[in-house]
């Protein structure tokens, strides 16, 4: 069974070669069979895989198939090669299981859209690129999954290329990203010149037998981090993500939430024996998590787009795993990532649908009272919202946050749990937000069409992942299952989980019925107070910064967008051609003194002649 | 005997097509089309091994031509030639479907000069010996100059004297090089011969083989094109007709490459290394540079002109790296740049024979038109950015490993030019293809043989960026002259390109060493 492992990326990609070879004026009903055909065996193989995996786990709980050498060049010599540990088959069960759910949704979304066939094949294409990400046993292999999914997210988000907006974000995402991916190589070629080797496996063995100590793993990780901070839409490379909206909704559901955005946490967890040899990296990662959980929570906060909103609580998520990664709590990310996956891919499909059923209205006070109308809708919306809110017991959200926070906490990062607390209060304090405004109150315009089966089907499995895929992981005095963590410790190989306090724990399952409870009186009973509140000079002012995602994107304009325009601009013409002009025009102009000198009067030519010839005898007399 | 064929038949076709219009217009580009598909059967067929091996070479052919001043044919191919000549070859057929529809005044003295052109870089690719050489290096400007300045565009004559004048000049101070170099070795020896192997053994005291090697620097810094000497480049790819463009980026500056390998580093190893610091500085200097000049531009061409100096500067990173793998990379950088950006140049050339314009902002939209045609572009601005299972990201990354142990500044300095890539790549496909589409009359889309090219090109570079293997075993049996004049051949299995570098004053690279 695992021999077919390489099956998994293959598949997709075979769908994509079909796609581009197939003819245009096909039914677009064979596009859709094609991309949701190919992910559907794709997401069946893993499945198989998983069970064959856990029912008799290959020696060292790792499986490895070789395909060919990609490069062979002297000593470097990377593979194409694959590989299965319990880390890469979560992802890959995340990434297909999900990956076939939103194609199954985008038959029916995309429907009637002329580009439906370069649709499914853009999104083809990233899917198999994330999974050779997810399944790569070297760097290099990963760094082509990684340059893959960039590339079919700026093809995704442009996808209406007709509006120059939409190539705008797609441009902004593919080059903000491909600054860290920059990073990124530098750290790939150190750590191959150093080590001699791009093997994940062995180059954590040789880090940790060579490096211990040294400045070397401090660089190479930050490196890598830059990497991750630009792919995950993190400080300060986050500007990219809410821009990225402006593709279709699934693609957003798909990459820039439940798959490719994840790919910096999963970069990290999978290289984090380097990490851990250099603390000073893993502060910063936590660091950086926590401040952007924080203030993209923020954003989200005071944003009128319904999926800006979900843009930025996708950053602020991924702050959370961040946060994870930087106190050492690896399993905690992991599995964060996969229960966001659940929950924000469900919103975002769901935003789809309801931005839909509104005639393509996106501001959410245009919207509202969709509660009678899209009972479906709103109750898997609900189920979604509830667990990015973290609602204590019944939501996969809140073992998953719970996870993260404890972990701070036990660290001993009393501030990082202070801020992941008070974003767990922004988190339901956002997502409420939206529910309540949405689909209560009365409805501002009238709805059309109504979600059909294969838009329904999504919502509901995901909605139930939301709420359910929590029970395997739960904190002791709720039965301390411990199934995940327990599953990755062959990868992490640390305590399953760390003893707990109750306080805590209390705190973090009290703060989000706080904030849905707040979100209550602001949103749905308006109430008096809020309104004063919000109407002062220092919230509009506040609410202006937030909005416009505190004023990163003008910062960048002026720091590097302007002054390379400006370059440009005044280099258009090549400057370091003037020497060569001046040298051609300097030979015109002496050819033109000595035309004048070629007149045709005798006389000029006989005084020449004799001046010349009195030159000629000073100098020999003077001689 | 086959690799004179190759010149022979490029040469020998060139005079049909130029007589064979008169019978018919279409006949002088049917004739190139066979002649260049012949060449690329012989190459494949020595590839392939089909010819036995002629001692280190893969083919060889000795005749001597003038033998009083020690001057004969003297033709040799390894797997460096071997794979720039199937390069030549390739790339000679598709800038004859690049061109296929748009000269139409006198067809058969174009393809006359395109044949020859191209027999002239088959040459340059092929001879040992250097009278030879330069006749070759010679051979492939004329005809060159004679494309761009009668098939040319608006400001061709500007552009082709600028072209002829710029390697006319790099020509001279090398042929005044071999020269000396020829006087130098026979009064010490008493042989006087042209013949690459005897002169490499010439001792030579430092001042004179740093006099020396400028002469070759010269002419291969204007071809690559190091900086700042590459300002005849826009011009003459602008202005080019699409063939001539196609020839121009995708074989003309690698024979600058070429010559740098082949002759440069190994007559002057110790005025090489002398050199080698600065050529790095270049080269990063000309991938930021170029990259910005390009994303600057309005003219589609002239765009595509910029970004060839932004690569070549990559290329010249790993030639002077003096390393194994960064060798290996800036050859094959070559060799896919020359697929990708040669592909640029023919969609670029087909939509000015389209539109009757180069102006980008006269352009966008263009997608919903020709989307096949667009679909080609975005892939080969793929490549041409670095994206990883295409060719050139193999190249990229195996030039920046390459020099990054010894010189990680300007290894990582190169590397952001990946950053501009993105820029200029990207903006490409939004100026013309993305959009809205505005102009009022449509534009056809790719028709079967363009789509045949493109089709070709783009299986070629993503075979070069999944398994570029058999290239890279190719560039392993390189032959190489040591610095006394020994030949040796690599074989690939050889593991020959672990680390090394050269220290200056040292007689011959550390990259000759076996």
């Amino acid at each position: 069974m695992l021999e077919l492992l390489w099956l998994i990326p293959a598949l997709p990609f075979t769908g994509a070669v079909f796609l581009t070879f197939a003819n245009p004026r096909m039914n677009p009903g064979w596009a859709a069979v094609a991309g949701v055909t190919s992910i559907g065996l794709s997401a069946l193989l893993a499945i198989a895989i998983a069970v064959s995996f856990i029912s008799s786990p290959p020696p060292g709980n790792a499986f490895t198939q070789t395909l060919w050498t990609w490069i062979s060049s002297g000593w470097f010599r990377p593979e194409v090669a694959f590989r299965l540990d319990p880390l890469s088959l979560v992802m890959v069960l995340v990434v297909t299981i999900v990956g076939f759910l939103i194609h199954l949704y985008s038959a029916e979304y995309m429907s009637g859209d002329e580009g439906y066939r370069r649709f499914f094949l853009y999104m083809n294409i990233f899917v198999g690129s994330m999974l050779t990400l997810v399944l790569a046993d070297n760097l290099l292999l990963l760094y082509f999954g990684w340059e893959g999914v960039g590339v079919a997210s700026y093809l995704l988000i442009g996808f209406w290329y007709g509006v120059p907006y939409n190539g705008y974000a797609a441009r902004k995402a593919f080059i903000i990203t491909r600054a860290g991916d920059t990073a990124f190589i530098i750290g790939i070629i150190l750590l191959a010149t150093t080590l001699g080797t791009l093997d994940i496996q062995e180059v954590m063995s040789r880090a940790s037998a060579h490096w211990a100590g040294r400045g070397l793993a401090v660089i190479a990780a930050s490196l890598l981090l830059a990497g991750a901070l630009g792919k995950s839409a993190q400080l300060p490379l986050q500007t990219w993500l809410p821009d990225a909206m402006a593709g279709p909704t699934p693609v957003s559901a798909l990459l820039h939430a439940a798959t490719m955005v994840t790919a910096g946490v999963y970069l990290i967890a999978r290289t984090h024996v380097l990490f851990e040899l250099a603390p000073p990296v893993m502060g910063l990662v936590a660091a950086i998590g926590a401040a952007t959980l924080i203030i993209s929570a923020f954003s989200a906060l005071v944003q009128t787009d319904i999926k800006r909103v979900l843009a930025y609580s996708t950053i602020s998520q991924i702050g959370y795993m961040f946060l994870a990664l930087g106190v050492g709590a690896w399993p905690a990310a992991i599995f964060h990532f996969m229960t966001h996956a659940f929950f924000k891919a469900l919103l975002f499909l769901g935003a789809g649908a309801i931005i839909v059923a509104f005639k393509h209205e996106r501001d959410i006070f245009s919207m509202g009272g969709a509660r009678s109308a899209m009972p479906l809708a709103f109750w898997t919306f609900l189920a979604g919202a509830a667990s990015l809110s973290a609602i204590p017991f019944a939501t996969a959200g809140f073992y998953s946050k719970d996870l993260i926070l404890s972990g701070a906490w036990s660290s001993g990062g009393y501030i990082l749990w202070v801020a992941g607390t008070t974003g767990a209060f922004l988190t339901a304090l956002y997502a409420f937000r939206v529910v309540f405004i949405v689909f209560f109150g009365e409805r501002k315009a009238a709805l059309a069409r109504k979600p059909g089966m294969m838009i329904s089907i999504p919502l509901v499995i995901l909605a139930l992942f939301s709420l359910a895929a929590g029970f395997v992981e739960t904190p002791a005095f709720l039965g301390g299952v411990s199934l995940f963590t327990g599953f990755l410790q062959p990868v992490f190989s640390g305590p399953t989980r760390d003893a707990e306090d109750l306080l805590p724990l209390f705190i973090t399952a009290l703060v989000p019925v706080a904030g849905v409870l707040a979100a209550y009186f602001i949103y749905l009973k308006r109430s008096a107070l809020a309104g004063r509140l919000a109407g002062s000079p220092v919230a509009q002012a506040l609410r202006r910064l937030w909005l416009g995602g505190w004023g990163f994107d003008r910062l960048y304009d002026v720091l590097f967008v302007r002054p390379f325009l400006w370059l440009a601009d005044k280099g258009r013409a090549d400057i370091l051609d003037l020497p060569f002009a001046a040298i051609a025009h300097l030979s015109v102009v002496i050819n033109r003194a000595l035309a004048i000198t070629q007149s045709g009067r005798l006389r000029s030519y006989a005084a020449g002649l004799t001046i010349g010839a009195v030159l000629a005898l000073f100098a020999v007399f003077l001689s | 005997m086959i690799l004179a064929l190759l010149i022979a038949i490029p040469i020998a076709f060139g005079v049909l097509a130029w007589y064979s219009d008169r019978i018919n217009a279409s006949l002088p580009r049917r004739l190139s089309f066979l002649a260049m598909a012949i060449d690329l059967g012989l190459i494949v067929l020595l590839w392939a091994g089909a010819v036995p091996q002629e001692g280190v070479w893969i083919a060889e052919f000795k005749v001597n031509w003038v033998p009083q001043l020690g001057i004969s044919l003297h033709f040799a191919m390894d797997g460096l030639s071997l794979v720039f000549t199937a390069l030549t070859a390739a790339l000679g057929l598709a800038s004859i479907v690049a061109s296929w529809t748009e000269v139409k005044e006198r067809p058969g003295f174009f393809h006359f000069n395109l044949l020859w052109a191209l027999a002239g870089i088959m040459g340059t690719f092929l001879s040992m010996d250097l009278f030879v050489f330069y006749f070759f290096w010679e051979l492939m400007l004329f005809p060159m100059y004679f494309m761009i300045s009668v098939w040319g565009h608006r400001k061709r004559h500007y552009a082709s004297v600028k072209f002829f004048i710029f390697t006319q000049a790099g020509g001279l101070l090398m042929l005044v090089s071999i020269l000396a170099l020829y006087f130098i070795h026979g009064s010490s020896t008493g042989d006087y011969s042209f013949d690459f192997t005897d002169l490499s053994r010439t001792e030579l005291s430092p001042v004179v083989e740093v006099l020396l090697m400028l002469g070759f620097l010269a002419a291969f810094a204007v071809k690559l094109p190091i900086l700042p000497l590459h300002t005849w480049l826009p011009d003459a790819h602008t202005e080019a007709p699409a063939a001539g463009s196609v020839i121009l980026a995708g074989l003309l500056l690698k024979t600058g490459a070429y010559g740098f390998i082949r002759f440069m580093l190994p007559l002057f190893p110790g005025a090489s290394s002398l050199f080698a610091p600065l050529a790095l500085v270049l080269g990063a200097a000309a991938v930021i540079y170029g990259a910005l000049l390009a994303f600057a531009q309005r003219d589609i061409k002239r765009l595509v002109a910029y970004t060839s100096v932004s690569h070549m500067g990559f290329v010249l990173i790993g030639i002077f790296a003096f390393n194994g793998l960064a060798l290996n990379g800036a050859l094959m950088l070559a060799v896919c740049h020359g697929f990708a950006t040669g592909a640029l140049f023919m969609v670029a050339g087909w939509l000015q024979e389209r539109m009757d314009t180069r102006e980008m902002r006269l352009m966008g939209g263009l997608w919903a038109a020709a989307p096949m045609m667009g679909a080609a572009t975005l892939f080969f601005a793929l490549a041409s950015l670095g994206a990883p299972g295409l060719g050139n990201f193999v190249g990229e990354f195996l030039v920046l490993l390459g020099a990054f142990r010894a010189y990680e500044v300007v290894a990582s300095f190169a590397a952001t030019g990946l950053v501009l890539a993105a820029v200029y790549s990207l903006w490409i496909v939004q100026r013309v293809f993305h959009g809205p589409y505005e102009r009022k009359a449509g534009i056809k889309d790719l028709n079967g043989r363009e789509l045949s090219a493109m089709v070709v090109m783009a299986a070629i570079i993503i075979w070069l960026g999944v398994y570029p293997q058999p290239v890279l075993d190719q560039l392993g049996r390189m032959v190489l002259a040591e610095g006394n004049g020994q030949i040796t051949a690599q074989s690939p299995e050889d593991d020959v390109f672990s680390d090394f570098r050269i220290e200056p004053g040292i007689k011959h690279p550390g990259l000759l060493e076996i």
